[in-house]
């Protein structure tokens, strides 16, 4: 049995609005809010790198936990947008930390990274006791801010979340989890060479099915129905997308924790960041079922069910 | 009703109008189907044409014109 202890996360200071690229990317800032929902997002400074903001969300986690790095059983570290594949950031994660020896573990899935860390620490702190789950993204180092780039560039932000899933204690039992990978579709959505290309219709056409299969899959094998959450914590990719998730699965709209507006898709970092603003903004203890669910480049997705401890 | 026919009829159920693309215009660069409206046209085709349209084949590549929905309902219904 694993549980969810605490959330952290860090958004560099720098925001950039919708004028502000509009017009490099050929539209309009009223455009940008209609296609994805969002307002502004944050950009790294030059000095920062993925290890660097990843690092201060792992603080922050550890410093709302009430934890020492000390205590860490493991490190996940999930990017997509890491400079380099090996090492990738997360041994400087565990080094950030003051952490000379406990395993750490590169997840190099963007979107969809975080959730994974998640479902695999819920099944390894049993083994190897607290496990400290990132997710890092500078995904502005991996866009053109061009009008040929226009309909993918927009939509990204820079950011770090992190969750500490512990064996023994936390705010939320981990009850279940679904993880699913679809390769044969591998190409609509990638980061390669450092860029990210990505067939967004594809990708919509895909997610729409796949994420309220996988949901309901969860709910109905845990013998819930999709009215007993409590909160659906979801990847930050576009609003749209999620209005229609929550619709597939006629979940009432405002028991989606959406942030989007503000900091745009920070592709493995989306879920934890919002989840802790989320659990922020409910600091109470849990009142019911609570669901994560992301989607993204692979493909993979999938979801995670947490119960009241 | 002709297949091409029975397509513009989804195409305009969720477009909410008398549209009638060229076969071989992009319904996506001509404005008519944005992501989500895709994805309605998708299920619209599986509702009128009574077939199942699996993972594998959602690419918005295969959808893309009137004529490449065409060539794929009448492979789908054989």
């Amino acid at each position: 049995m694993s549980f969810l202890r605490a959330f952290g996360s860090h958004l560099p200071e720098h925001r950039v609005g919708n004028a502000e690229i509009a017009a490099l990317v050929g539209t309009t800032p009223e455009w940008i809010v209609d296609v994805s929902g969002i307002e502004e997002r944050r950009y790294a400074a030059d000095s920062d790198t993925v290890a660097s903001v990843g690092l201060q969300a792992a603080q922050n986690c550890l410093a709302n936990a009430g934890a020492t790095a000390a205590e860490l059983g493991m490190i996940m570290v999930a990017s997509g947008s890491a400079p380099r594949l090996c090492p990738g950031p997360a041994s400087q994660v565990a080094t950030g930390l003051g952490l000379a020896s406990t395993f750490a573990l590169d997840i190099p899935v963007a979107s969809c990274g975080s959730l994974i860390g998640v479902a695999l620490a819920a099944e390894l702190a049993p083994r190897y006791g607290p496990v400290l789950v990132v997710g890092t993204e500078i995904m502005s180092r991996c866009i053109e801010l061009t009008p040929e780039s226009r309909d993918t560039s927009i939509l990204f932000g820079d950011g770090a979340g992190a969750c500490l899933v512990d064996p023994s204690s936390g705010f939320a039992r981990i009850a279940d989890s679904i993880l699913s990978t679809d390769g044969a579709s591998a190409e609509i959505l990638k980061i390669e060479n450092g860029r990210i290309a990505m067939e967004g219709r594809s990708v919509i056409l895909q997610a729409v099915r796949k994420m309220p299969r996988v949901l309901n899959e969860l709910l109905a094998r845990n013998h819930l129905t999709a009215a007993e959450p409590v909160a659906w914590l979801m990847h930050q990719a576009n609003l749209n997308l999620i209005m229609r998730v929550a619709q597939s699965l006629k979940v009432p709209e405002e028991r989606w924790f959406v942030n989007l507006a503000r900091y745009g898709n920070t592709s493995s970092a989306s879920l934890l960041i919002a989840a802790d603003e989320w659990r922020n903004a409910n600091p109470d203890p849990l009142a019911g079922p609570l669901v994560l669910t992301a989607f993204g480049a692979g493909l993979n997705w999938g979801a995670l069910l947490a119960l009241p401890a | 009703m002709e297949l091409e026919a029975r397509i513009l009829k989804v195409l305009n159920s969720i477009t909410k109008k008398e549209v009638s693309p060229g076969s071989e215009d992009s319904l996506f660069v001509s404005g008519l189907l944005d992501s989500f409206a895709l994805t309605d046209f998708v299920a619209g085709l599986e509702d009128e044409f009574g077939i199942a349209i699996p993972d594998s084949d959602l690419s918005a590549r295969k959808f893309d014109t009137l004529n490449k929905v065409s060539a794929y309902v009448s492979a789908k219904l054989g």
